[in-house]
């Protein structure tokens, strides 16, 4: 590369928000470069997961049919655990694709996905460069100019942070502070490989089909929980927690997992099968709340999680088409600015237009929600308690319902008057 | 092997990682990890790669560092004097993910 070459745009990042971004920019006949710093797009990258597809038919129409993805989700459940207990709630949806297009959403890893993805972005002219980690932005006179990698200076119009939940590109460009614990939680993930045969069997699919599931009342009380999701033949089980929390309890995260791993509801979903590979990431947990006061300075945006775009709604988790979107709008708010220090304000306006601030906003409430300590304890556990009561014949005259539910809520601790409030706080949150 | 529980070394063992010889992307300063009474490292690490050695104090192996980031946002007595990621191509390399 000689020293006079300047990009249009580069991008830190091979994710899909840096990617979506690429891609969007090369087709519009820009010069851009990707850097990542994993040997391939998707090598540094973890996802519990699934993937929205109007964000990939966003990106280009028909996408979506020819992803590396896994299996179309047409199950989705909830599950609440409790002490050798356990209640899946299973929503089915043959043709789930609420629509005109593909199915609405696919479980997927992102080793293969995001790789797939920056080939495509290669095929319509983006250089995606691997293996080089950019330690820092170059900043002359008030306005980043482009990145410093190594002994590397590489100059660009504009620099697109798409460096993830731990955005240290962010923070040297003073966009955000440092990360408080208390905003993110960790997540950590087995991949366990069984036949794709026994896939279906377990989870009651037909070819091709998937399950996710949201898993609450399986981390001993802390604010967390697990998730569940079929692939072609590997399932992804993990268990997401605050770290500040597990901390005080004095309980390690990896232990959590084990024995949430063995609950006898969740191991006979995995039995027989091998674990291929463990991983952790770190995910945002505070949503619209939590995004940056600004999310860009003259020559450079932040897009995905670099940016916190994260939908955390307790039944669902959101990311991947949160962060396409944004590379898409951020390769938008470029191409509509001729004078590039326009970039960022009009990126925000792109952002206005795809819906995607106006979607983190409206689920907003959760946050409040799930902040709601006895939704990881009391509730579950008096869910259970409660269907182990209904269940229950053994000969005696049962007591009548309502007289046993008050008698669980007085085991579980949760007044008529706490169960008011939270109701109230739960009603106010959606 | 069984998966019914695993340890952090068998998990890590499963994974592919190339190992920086030359330059830890993680560095800590033991002395002030001695005087830090929570040492939150030892149980939000998923790795579990801090450990408590027989002398109670900690030891700390970047091998096997799945780059969370976690230790360094709970790190409130700033023993953690270094956390960068590790340089390019160094590190894992999740082959799901």
């Amino acid at each position: 590369m000689s020293e006079t070459e300047k990009f249009d745009a580069i991008i830190i990042g091979a994710g899909p928000a840096g990617i979506a971004c690429a891609y969007t920019l090369a087709k519009a006949g820009k010069e851009v470069l990707v850097i990542e710093r994993a040997d391939n797009p998707g090598g540094k990258n973890l996802t519990g997961g699934r993937l929205y597809t109007y964000a990939l038919e966003m990106l280009e129409e028909g996408l979506s049919e020819e992803a590396a993805l896994e299996r179309k989700v047409t199950h989705e459940q909830i599950m609440i655990l409790s002490e050798g207990r356990g209640t899946t709630i299973d929503y089915f949806d043959s043709g789930f694709s609420p629509y005109e297009g593909p199915p609405q959403s696919y479980t997927v890893l992102r080793a293969r996905f995001d790789e797939w993805l920056a080939g495509k972005a290669e095929e319509v002219g983006a250089n995606i460069v691997c293996g080089i980690r950019v330690d820092d932005v170059i900043e002359e006179a008030g306005k980043i100019k482009g990145i410093i990698a190594g002994d590397d200076e590489i100059y660009s119009d504009i620099v697109i942070a798409a460096d993830g939940v731990n955005s240290f590109i962010a923070q040297r460009a003073g966009l955000i502070p440092d990360i408080p614990a208390s905003s993110v939680g960790v997540g950590v993930k087995e991949i366990i490989q069984l036949d794709t045969s026994v896939i279906e069997e377990r989870f009651h699919l037909q070819d091709g089909e998937g399950a996710a599931r949201m898993i609450l009342g399986c981390t001993e009380g802390l604010h967390g929980g697990g998730f569940l999701y079929t692939n072609i033949d590997t399932i992804s089980l993990g268990l997401v927690l605050m770290p500040e929390e597990v901390a005080a309890a004095g309980k390690p995260v990896a232990e959590l997992f084990q024995e949430f791993k063995n609950h006898p509801a969740i191991y006979p979903l995995i039995a027989g099968g091998s674990t291929v590979e463990y991983g952790a990431h770190l995910v945002s947990e505070d949503g619209y709340h939590g995004l940056p006061k600004k999310l860009y300075r003259e020559g450079l945006l932040l897009v995905g999680d670099a940016a916190g775009f994260v939908i955390n709604s307790g039944y669902s988790i959101r990311g991947i088409d949160l962060a396409i979107l944004s590379g898409i709008a951020a390769a938008n708010g470029i191409c509509a600015s001729s004078d590039i220090a326009k970039a960022g304000p009009q990126y925000i306006k792109e952002m206005e237009k795809l819906n995607l601030l106006p979607t983190l906003k409206a689920a907003s409430g959760y946050r409040d929600l799930l902040n709601i300590p006895r939704i990881y304890s009391n509730y579950p556990y008096l869910a259970n308690d409660f269907l182990g009561n209904l269940f229950t014949v053994n000969g005696e005259v049962a007591a009548p319902m309502k007289k046993s539910l008050k008698a669980l809520l007085k085991k579980h601790n949760i007044s008529f008057w706490q169960l008011f409030k939270d109701g109230l706080r739960g009603y106010r949150a959606l | 092997m069984s998966i019914e529980k695993m340890t952090t070394t068998e998990l890590l063992s499963l994974n592919k990682f190339n190992v920086d010889e030359e330059e830890a992307h993680i560095i800590l300063d033991k002395n002030i990890c001695a005087k830090c009474d929570d040492k939150p490292c030892l149980y939000v690490c998923p790795a579990l790669l801090y450990k408590l050695d027989k002398d109670g104090n900690i030891s700390f192996d970047y091998a096997g560092c799945l780059e969370c980031g976690t230790c360094r946002l709970v790190c409130k007595a700033k023993g953690i004097t270094k956390w960068v990621y590790p340089r390019g191509t160094f590190g894992v390399s999740f082959r799901y993910g």
